[in-house]
């Protein structure tokens, strides 16, 4: 069992070489990282493996021995997740280290063809799981990444803004589902609490599809700023979507809706007692100024 | 025993509701409330919720059942100042409240229930038809 620590003690310096050479060859994007810090990474991670298979034996990765190798190739593609290497490249890494340990293999064993076959299957089996190891990490991280990154659009997607004294807006961009109507939910409703208001006008034009699971979402938050005493109204009602709520029989008829965010706000305007009128003094514009003179 | 305080104010009845409803509490509530307003024959009933952080589906029966019999014996009901989180547990369990009417302050509820009096439509203090 100890062939393959030998072997690989023995022939490190030629090993790490040819594995640098392999790698050149079949990663995409080699640029990505420089040469000192592969050859640093592939010096490591050389040593832990000898460490790891003198202490516990090639067969069982899980065992304590390895965990120094293991935390290694989880930070190595830990790292390379993030420096934006393909979960093909970061596979290589591991797997073009195979034909560098073959041929060492093969040039220390030549005299018996038991114990080459032996220690080529043996070297076979530990870097097919070190790089499943290596995948497992990739995976893990991109999918950390991805699941941040939702965090961070479910923030960012559900703004409250403030129209005027009282009225709040509230534009919904991309689909309704079920963990975004809460977000929403609780933002409007904080924001009716935080600012006092008596109105607010949830905006649907950046909503793609209203279908019957969206519409239950919007009564439900509908619902809840009128318990807490707010008045909403749904505006920004594509022509196709009224199509679409008709067709489905959704019942929006307690609701106040309109098809422009402009008219929902004059609503609220004129409902909470305000009136916008032009100003009679206000200042001639230039140009109807020049229409004037010319009429002189 | 516990209770809480049912105020007249005028023609309404006040109710400020400062500690965590439990049952008993609220039935007890139901029937002070009914009896006050024979009594007193008050027009309106405003429930003032701000304080309370917890409901359960039997206290949100319980406001709507307190403005269903009001609203028999004559007197309009704002429930005010629900919680956000109130609001969101009501809507969860399926209890919309219909029929009751609701402000985001006392003032604003207040406000509601004189625009609801028929001849004070202005609302605050200066103007007494009667007197």
């Amino acid at each position: 069992m100890n062939d393959v620590a030998e072997i690989i003690t023995q022939n490190e310096g030629q090993i790490r070489s040819e594995w640098i050479t392999d790698m050149a060859n079949s990663v995409q994007r080699a640029d990505l990282i420089s040469k000192t810090e592969l050859e640093e990474q592939c010096r490591g991670l050389l040593s832990v493996l000898v460490d790891g298979v003198r202490s516990s034996g090639p067969d069982d990765l899980t065992t304590s021995g390895w965990n120094t190798t293991r935390d290694l190739l989880q930070e190595i593609s830990a790292s390379r997740a993030r420096q934006g290497f393909s979960s093909a490249d970061v596979a290589t890494f591991v797997l073009s280290l195979k034909r560098p340990l073959f041929s060492a293999a093969r040039r220390e064993l030549t005299n018996s063809q038991d114990k080459l076959l032996d220690a080529i299957w043996t070297i076979t089996q530990l870097l097919d799981r070190l790089a499943l190891i290596t995948t497992e990490t990739f995976m893990a991280v991109r999918e950390e990444l991805i699941s941040r990154q939702q965090q961070e659009l479910l923030e960012l997607s559900t703004p409250v803004v403030k129209l005027w004294e009282g009225i709040l807006a509230l534009p919904i961009i991309g689909t309704l589902d079920s963990a975004r109507t809460q977000v929403v939910m609780e933002n409007l409703l904080q924001a009716v609490v935080a600012t006092n208001s008596k109105f607010a006008i949830i905006d649907i034009t950046g909503v793609p599809t209203v279908d019957t699971l969206v519409a239950q979402h919007l009564l439900k938050t509908i619902t809840a700023a009128r318990l807490m005493g707010a008045e909403c109204i749904i505006s920004g009602v594509r022509p196709q979507i009224a199509q679409t709520i008709v067709h489905l029989g959704i019942n929006l008829e307690d609701v106040v809706t309109k098809a422009k965010l402009s008219d929902a706000f004059a609503l609220a305007l004129q409902r909470s007692g305000r009136k916008v009128v032009r100003e009679a003094s206000a200042p001639v514009s230039p140009i109807s100024s020049l229409f004037a003179k010319r009429e002189e | 025993m516990e209770r809480i305080p049912v105020l007249r104010m005028g023609s309404l009845l006040l109710i400020t509701i400062q500690v965590d409803m439990h049952d008993k509490l609220a039935l007890q509530l139901q029937d002070d409330v009914t009896e006050r307003i024979s009594e007193w024959g008050s027009t309106g009933v405003l429930i003032d919720i701000s304080s309370l952080e917890i409901v359960d589906s039997f206290i949100g029966r319980m406001l709507a059942n307190i403005a269903g019999m009001s609203r028999v014996l004559g007197a309009d009901t704002v429930v005010v100042g629900m919680q956000p989180a109130v609001a969101i547990t009501l809507v969860e369990l399926g209890m919309s409240l219909p029929g009751v009417r609701t402000a985001l302050s006392v003032e604003a509820g207040m406000e509601l229930l004189f625009g609801a009096i028929p001849g004070r439509q202005s609302g605050w203090g200066d103007e007494h038809p009667e007197a």
